[in-house]
């Protein structure tokens, strides 16, 4: 185990601590020049761990110039650590300088740092890639010794992680000797990871680190008091508990899963402030100063309470959190465990936390989730292969920095973890698309934004390639938004477009904590005031939910197949399973329970299939295409975490035959190419690979745009050349993510000859939720006709107008009312204007 | 594919799924914004390689109509290139899928905002509006009380229809008994929402949406502006 430097050892033992194992751990890899992936829970000194090499070499030989770069997913933390890196810099009086460098940096500052570029330079995968596309990164980068990757298990597997993944060859190339460090919260495949970081795909190239664990954390499990509902997923129910909860600790975060959840729950709690407690607001969706605002509040104690979802699941540590409260449903083991080490930081004393069900199903899963963490047992997926569509954004990215060579970049991104088994036909293919579209149809001759010169070396083909280069790169798309504003006041963050384009003046909506009505919408700009009638809205945001993992979904089944299981599941949970089993039957672990009834004239068939929300939705659509071929008129379907409901005009009989592993074939191609969801993956990878812009340069959106629409191109594209490189990078990113279906093929594998088929005469208990559940489904071509035809029938009998259609499901689940009850309608005056005075203070502190 | 009739000053016009207008009684077809070689007017500006197929789509559909109507006349309601250099970038056989469609029509380009100049090398008259017994074709709809009888496009109108899976949106025509803007036509064409106050304010006292389908229309009626401000 190696030592530290005296003057270090000094500084340690004068603030009273002892350098921990890993942290020397670290060092010995940096000494024998080795990468290091490091994978400690929160707390326990492990960024430090990560720059104390650098700083070590640097007090030993000082000298100009980028010694580490230090990269982080959040721009707020990138600044965060900076400054806390000052600290054992200024109290050793060591000569290094530090600078952070993100998008907000001065222009200035920006043009100094690429003279002199400091010693540690902390920033983000974007900056980063903007820096090695000027034509001096070969200078700047020459003399690098280590890249230090933050939250490096929250980078590996996405877009941002692709980019940077190749970023990391390119400096790789431009400084060989260098040293790679991945910081990382626990994960469930630390070898998956060590590739991702290696320079040469390899994990065996990655010196594995495992930081001593806290105290375990202590987690409960909170019920309402009183009835325990069926279904919802806002956990309305429990908020006297939690608020409860609230008063007793000091400082606590409250993790909801989706940004109207948070609306919700912040709502419910103002509600019941009686105590005025100081509790704020934090989602992705409010301004960026309104969320530095409350994290600032946050640090400085001067909040009780922040409601969050994931925009606080990462970020710099606040020792102050007492306590965490997941409200909802857990989703995943490892998502909740790094939610739940956000509350105390001291490695000596265990985390508190209490998971709060909304619903009985979720109280089943938050018993397993408990389980899996006593197991020590996390789920989540291997990072995936990197995408074409960054790939491409990359390409271009070398092309502005200097000419290459085709068959030295190849073997460079192969280098690199995430594209270790690209092939050359894929890469020749996406340097092609960007080069001048790659189409068979060669049009664009004369627009070529690559040309190639006598050598074979491939150029920039001109200035204003490069120029668009710079300012639509990134690989974050965002569904198109529109902004909120106070009439007469502040920006209050933004909701998406096609929430606003349902609302007509005088409407009224839950954003950013406050009851706001609708004026009118100015540009981009929806205008607002406080206050409202009616029955408020809250904004909803795509692909929000994350879906049930496998892990968490296996124990979940485990659980429910076991009467000797129950023990733990409190007793109107374990009375709704005794009812399952009598009237029914319970799910079992591995086949599948497929239960059929009677309900008015239509048939509803409840497949128990516990394969997430995404993998169910797809499966709805494959089984109910079966289910139109066979004759029984499927009329809709709804997928759950946990279920996939469908009702028809006929009776499903055989219903063995719906299950078969073929539906996965014609049928899901078909879908697959109708979906929306492969439009809306079709978008972002258009946007990111380069051929949809972002920003035009000099060119202004007008406020009233035809937009150019990417479906227009998809639909052209795919009739007129369905093998273009961007259709299957599509199809592939949908086959890994949205669609799941991976995790089809694996239930249609379990079902196979185990389709346990019970034909009832009502719904049984545990349908029930399902058959409440309120969902917008994603609907493809076809059905979509299908629906517009339902609609336009009821537009002919209505009188009344759009206010019908919001029943419709209910009427089609016959009466079963549809998330009713679920925003509270009384609103004392007093407390909205305390609230607000709070809101106001709040901003006045600043 | 069935089309739906409407009357406007006292014509009877058939409105059709494709996102096309006939006229009976003159034979007549009338097709809006084609914007032909959008695609090559966004990589000539460098503006992103957009597939350069979408000439190819919009004839191929323009092809599909004609067939179904067989028609003696074909109006063009004008931006049917999508800048004026548009016809000189017609790939060569494109250009010859044009001149084919077009060949034994009466056809009229009313002219555009994107293409203010007639198409050179293409049959047909050009014009700024064309009239014909009661109806007046022109490019763009004009504001305030205007006699009935006015066909236009030029906004793109597309329609949101509520369903139990959300809304489902649509090109579509927008009309009342005073006037019809039909959808664009072209491959490329993005859409502007028929709530929109450009779109909402010509039609005072409300209109009725035709959301194209596969193969019907869906008709959906859209309060007044007006008391969409005011409520």
């Amino acid at each position: 185990m190696g030592t530290l430097p005296e003057l270090f050892a000094a500084w340690f033992a004068a603030r009273g601590w002892s350098p921990r194992p890993h942290q020397l751990a670290l060092l010995d890899a940096a000494r024998d020049g080795q990468s290091a992936l490091l994978v400690a829970p929160t707390g326990g000194g492990k960024t430090l761990a990560g720059f104390l090499p650098s700083l070590v070499d640097l007090a030993e030989a000082p000298r100009d110039g980028l010694h580490t770069l230090y990269i982080s997913p959040l721009k707020a933390l990138a600044v965060d650590i900076a400054r806390n890196l000052m600290a054992p810099v200024g109290e050793m009086a060591l000569p290094i300088s530090i600078e952070t460098r993100t998008g907000d940096t001065p222009a200035n500052r920006r043009a100094r740092q690429r003279e002199a570029p400091p010693n540690l330079l902390l920033t983000t995968p974007e900056s980063l890639t903007l820096l090695l596309s000027l034509p001096d990164a070969d200078r700047m980068f020459a003399g690098l010794a280590a890249v230090v990757v933050d939250e490096a298990h929250a980078l590996a597997g996405t877009k941002r992680g692709d980019q940077l993944s190749l970023c990391l060859s390119r400096l790789q190339v431009l400084a060989p000797g260098l040293r790679r460090v991945g910081l990382s919260a626990t994960v469930a495949h630390p070898d998956a990871l060590r590739a991702w970081l290696s320079p040469r795909g390899k994990p065996a190239d990655v010196r594995l680190v495992i930081g001593r664990g806290g105290v375990a954390p202590r987690l409960d499990v909170m019920l309402p008091e009183g009835h325990l509902p069926w279904g919802g997923h806002m956990g309305l129910a429990s908020a006297p508990e939690i608020y409860a909860r609230l008063q007793q600790a000091k400082v606590s975060i409250v993790f909801v899963n989706t940004r109207a959840q948070a609306e919700l729950v912040f709502q419910a709690l103002w509600k019941l402030n009686d105590a005025n407690l100081p509790i704020a607001l934090h989602h992705g969706s409010l301004t960026v100063e309104q969320r530095r605002k409350v994290e600032a509040a946050m640090s400085e104690g001067r909040l009780r309470a922040v409601v969050a979802t994931a925009s606080l699941d990462l970020g710099i540590d606040w020792g102050a959190v007492d306590q965490v409260v997941q409200v909802g449903a857990p989703k995943g083991v490892s998502r909740l465990l790094q939610r739940v080490g956000r509350a105390n930081h001291r490695m000596d004393e265990p985390s508190l936390a209490v998971l709060v069900p909304s619903n009985r199903f979720e109280v089943v899963e938050c018993t397993a989730a408990l389980e899996a963490i006593e197991a020590s047992e996390l789920d989540g997926d291997p990072p995936r292969p990197g995408g074409l569509d960054v790939l491409a954004q990359h390409i271009l990215a070398c092309a502005c920095h200097a000419p290459f060579a085709p068959d030295a970049l190849y073997a460079e991104v192969t280098r690199s973890g995430a594209y270790a088994t690209l092939s050359r036909q894929d890469f020749d293919d996406v340097l092609r698309f960007v080069e001048d579209g790659g189409y068979a149809l060669r049009a664009y001759e004369r627009y070529r934004k690559l040309f190639r010169d006598s050598e074979g070396l491939v150029h920039a083909a001109n200035n204003r390639v490069v120029r668009q280069f710079r300012m639509n790169l990134g690989t974050i798309v965002e569904t198109p938004m529109v902004k909120v504003r106070l009439r007469g006041g502040p920006m209050l963050g933004e909701v998406e477009e096609y929430f606003v384009g349902t609302l007509t003046a005088g409407d009224c909506f839950i954003f950013a904590g406050q009851l706001l009505r609708f004026d009118k919408l100015d540009g981009m700009t929806a205008v607002v005031s406080r206050g409202g009638e009616g029955e408020p809205r809250v904004p909803v945001y795509a692909g929000a939910r994350m879906p049930l993992s496998t892990e968490l979904a296996a124990r979940v089944r485990g659980i429910l197949h076991d009467p000797a299981k129950w023990g733990h599941l409190p007793p109107p949970v374990q009375e709704w399973l005794r009812l399952q089993q009598h009237f029914s039957a319970l799910p079992p672990p591995d086949g599948l329970l497929v239960e059929t009834f009677q309900r008015g004239p239509r048939w509803f068939m409840v497949a128990y299939c516990f394969e997430g929300r995404l993998a169910h939705q797809t499966l709805g659509m494959l089984v109910t295409k079966r289910m139109e071929k066979l004759g029984m008129a499927p009329l809709g379907y709804l997928a759950t975490d946990y279920v996939l409901a469908t009702w028809s005009a006929f009776e499903p009989t055989g219903v063995e035959r719906l299950f078969e592993q073929d539906i996965l074939g014609e049928e899901l191609e078909e879908w697959i190419a109708e979906s929306s969801m492969l439009r809306r993956t079709f978008r972002n990878i258009a946007t990111i690979a380069g051929l949809l812009e972002k920003n035009q340069p000099g060119q202004e959106k007008s406020g009233r745009t035809m937009t150019m629409n990417a479906d227009l191109i998809y639909d052209v594209l795919r009739k007129h050349e369905p093998d273009h490189v961007l259709l299957r990078a599509t199809r592939q990113e949908a086959a890994h993510g949205l669609t799941d279906v991976a995790r089809i093929a694996r239930l249609l594998g379990r079902a196979e000859g185990r389709v346990q088929h019970l034909a009832l005469d009502r719904a049984s208990p545990l349908a029930v939720p399902a058959l409440i559940e309120q969902g917008r489904e994603w609907v493809a071509g076809g059905a979509e006709d299908a629906l517009l035809a339902e609609a336009a029938a009821l537009v002919e009998e209505a009188t009344g107008g759009a206010e019908l259609f919001s029943e419709l499901l209910a009427e089609v689940t016959e009466d079963v009312p549809l998330g009713r009850g679920l925003i509270d309608r009384s609103r004392p005056k007093t407390l909205e204007a305390r609230r607000r005075r709070y809101s106001r203070s709040a901003k006045g502190a600043m | 594919m069935s089309a739906a009739p409407i009357h406007i000053a006292g014509e009877r016009l058939m409105l059709d799924p494709q996102g096309v207008l006939y006229w009976p009684s003159r034979r007549l077809l009338v097709v809006a914004d084609l914007h032909l070689e959008k695609g090559s007017s966004f990589a000539a500006r460098g503006a992103g390689l957009l597939p350069p197929y979408d000439t190819r789509e919009t004839l191929r559909n323009l092809g599909n109509a004609l067939r179904r109507y067989r028609p003696a006349g074909l109006l063009a309601l004008g931006d049917s290139f999508h800048d004026a250099e548009g016809h000189t970038r017609l790939a060569e056989d494109d250009a010859a899928t044009l001149r084919h469609l077009l060949h034994g029509l009466a056809v009229t380009w009313v002219l555009g905002n994107h293409d203010p100049v007639a198409p050179a090398g293409l049959p047909g008259e050009a014009c700024d509006e064309h009239r014909d017994g009661p109806l007046v074709f022109r490019h763009q709809a004009l504001p305030g009380k205007q006699p009935p009888g006015e066909v236009s496009g030029h906004f793109h109108p597309k329609g949101s229809m509520p369903t139990r899976c959300g809304p489902v949106t649509r090109p579509c025509f927008m009309t009342d008994a005073r006037r019809v803007i039909l959808p664009a036509f072209g491959a490329y064409t993005g859409g502007l929402a028929a709530t929109d106050p450009a779109l909402a304010n010509l039609f005072p006292w409300g209109s009725r949406l035709f959301l194209l389908g596969k193969e019907r229309l869906f008709s959906l009626p859209l309060a007044p502006a007006r008391r969409l401000t005011t409520a």
